[in-house]
């Protein structure tokens, strides 16, 4: 994608992401596959892309439970995992 | 008191069959509320960031839509009803009542999901669920993928990976070949849709695509390493990055059922007019059956029409017989691509089945009702409503949909917090 970045906080950390992505394609393209973990401890991850299947909550702006694949990236923006 | 919007229809879903509702019932001078939880118009077969790669008619329809005066409002999802006549509506977490007379859902489907052992691992998800995250910015290059699933979608979203750079080592159909041909003969008349199958096929001509295949396990520590493929007698082992697994679609009917609507199998059952069982409710598009975006732009079209009281336009016999022959196409592709046996029993005991509620396979006693599953368990209850376990435990376990329960959304509590000082 040629469109300019955006910096966004991950994790504590600035980040240059497409402008354009969702924050759940911005973290894989990042390699951050962890998104929330389940009740024993275990790595979970967007599966369906569409906010159906809730797999890639998120912390965005101190907003919990929110699914990345539906939220545009913006300047600024923090977002928190599951680490 | 909180702000009241009222419309004479609203549509959800602004995907092919609510365009093309919007369009018509707007055209027809009704007020027309568009409600969709995406960025942009077009759904999930359209979704895109520029109008300038879409197909012709996707920008045709939504310049008509646009032009006849449809409102749309994106990033806005139905959580509630109070009736058919009032949806409550999170409007990017600003809740409001709209009022309406008539509603048309367009509501679309979603992807079938069955479970198998490692499929919980970050990396595996779904087919359009991957191409879904390809067109909202994730880049494929150099990205090694295998594909298991079925139906129609599978030689399109390889082909599109394939040209987008990445490495699509496998592509695991599970319908046997036997059956794929048949539904290619029944095609008959239409050997368009086959050659559109050759086309997308051209385009990765060095990538396998093997009927009789699945994925039967994915592994990795932490996340996906490798997926194994059954492919006729054989296993084989795939390094991978995604693995995009999935095993056709299943109609999104939860807002219907919520309407009290009466379903036809798991899809929101229709009459001649897309007119559900309650009054003032139309239905139209992948909700009412799978089938494909054509029949479902005539559906939309008839449901827009009929629901602005134009009956005749919406008796048409062109847009009539192209629903009809959609109608049949959805029942042959009902057939050929419905999971195998092999499919729906993968998991292990230990695998997990509600992903929810971190609920395993072996957990579930056989003789078991939903409603005692349930029970013991939590399976189906956790906050995606069973729209990722449901559709696995009818295929599974022969179990009827998941009870529809408010909110189907769950809102940002601030949003409902504001409606209620609002309403106080």
């Amino acid at each position: 994608m040629s469109d300019s970045d955006v910096t966004v906080s991950v994790d504590g950390v600035p980040r240059r992401v497409p402008a354009s992505a969702t924050v759940a394609a911005a973290l894989l393209q990042l390699g951050v596959t962890t998104f929330r973990r389940d009740l024993s401890g275990q790595a979970r991850g967007p599966v369906c892309g569409m906010g159906t299947c809730f797999e890639c909550r998120v912390t965005i702006d101190g907003q919990p439970e929110m699914r990345a694949c539906l939220v545009p990236v913006r300047e600024g923006m923090r977002v928190e995992t599951d680490l | 008191m909180s702000e009241r919007r009222r419309v004479d229809i609203v549509v959800v879903g602004a995907g092919p069959a609510g365009l093309a509702a919007a369009a018509a019932a707007a055209a027809r001078g009704r007020r027309v509320l568009v409600i969709d939880q995406g960025l942009r118009p077009g759904g999930q077969v359209w979704r895109h960031q520029s109008e300038a790669e879409l197909p012709a008619r996707a920008r045709t329809l939504m310049v008509r839509a646009r032009n006849a005066g449809a409102t749309f409002a994106a990033e806005a999802r139905v959580v509630d009803i109070n009736s058919a006549h009032e949806l409550i509506v999170d409007f990017r977490g600003r809740i409001a009542p709209v009022g309406t007379e008539s509603i048309v859902l367009a509501t679309g489907a979603r992807e079938r999901f069955l479970p198998f052992p490692g499929w919980t691992l970050p990396g595996v998800m779904g087919v359009g669920g991957l191409q879904a995250l390809y067109k909202s910015g994730l880049r494929m290059t150099g990205k090694r993928i295998v594909i298991g699933g079925t139906g129609p979608l599978l030689l399109p979203v390889a082909a599109a990976l394939a040209h987008a750079g990445a490495d699509v080592r496998f592509v695991a159909e599970q319908a046997g070949a036997a059956a794929l041909l048949r539904f290619g003969a029944s095609l008959g008349f239409s050997p368009a849709k086959l050659l559109e199958g050759a086309r997308y096929r051209g385009a990765f001509l060095s990538t396998p695509y093997r009927t009789n295949s699945w994925i039967v396990a994915a592994a990795g520590e932490g996340r996906l390493r490798s997926v194994t493929v059954q492919t006729g007698k054989r296993q084989v082992e795939f390094d991978c990055d995604f693995a995009a697994a999935a095993m056709g679609l299943v109609p999104n009917a939860e807002l219907a059922q919520l309407l009290g609507c009466v379903m036809q199998d798991d899809a929101i059952g229709v009459g001649a007019l897309q007119e559900t069982s309650v009054a003032g409710v139309f239905a139209a598009g992948e909700c009412t059956g799978v089938k494909g975006d054509d029949a479902g732009i005539a559906e939309g079209e008839i449901a827009g029409a009929a629901a602005a009281g134009d009956l005749r336009a919406a008796r048409h016999a062109a847009l009539v017989s192209r629903r009809d022959a959609g109608r049949r196409f959805g029942a042959r592709l009902a057939t050929t691509f419905a999971p195998r046996r092999e499919v729906l029993t993968l998991a292990a005991p230990d695998t997990i089945l509600c992903r929810c509620e971190d609920v395993a396979c072996g957990a579930i006693q056989p003789e078991w009702s939903q409603r005692q599953a349930k029970l013991w368990t939590r399976v189906g209850m956790g906050v995606c409503q069973g729209a990722v376990c449901g559709p696995a435990c009818s295929a599974m376990f022969g179990w009827q949909g998941n009870a529809v329960r408010p909110p189907l959304h769950s809102p940002a509590v601030g949003g409902w917090s504001e409606s209620l000082t609002h309403e106080g």
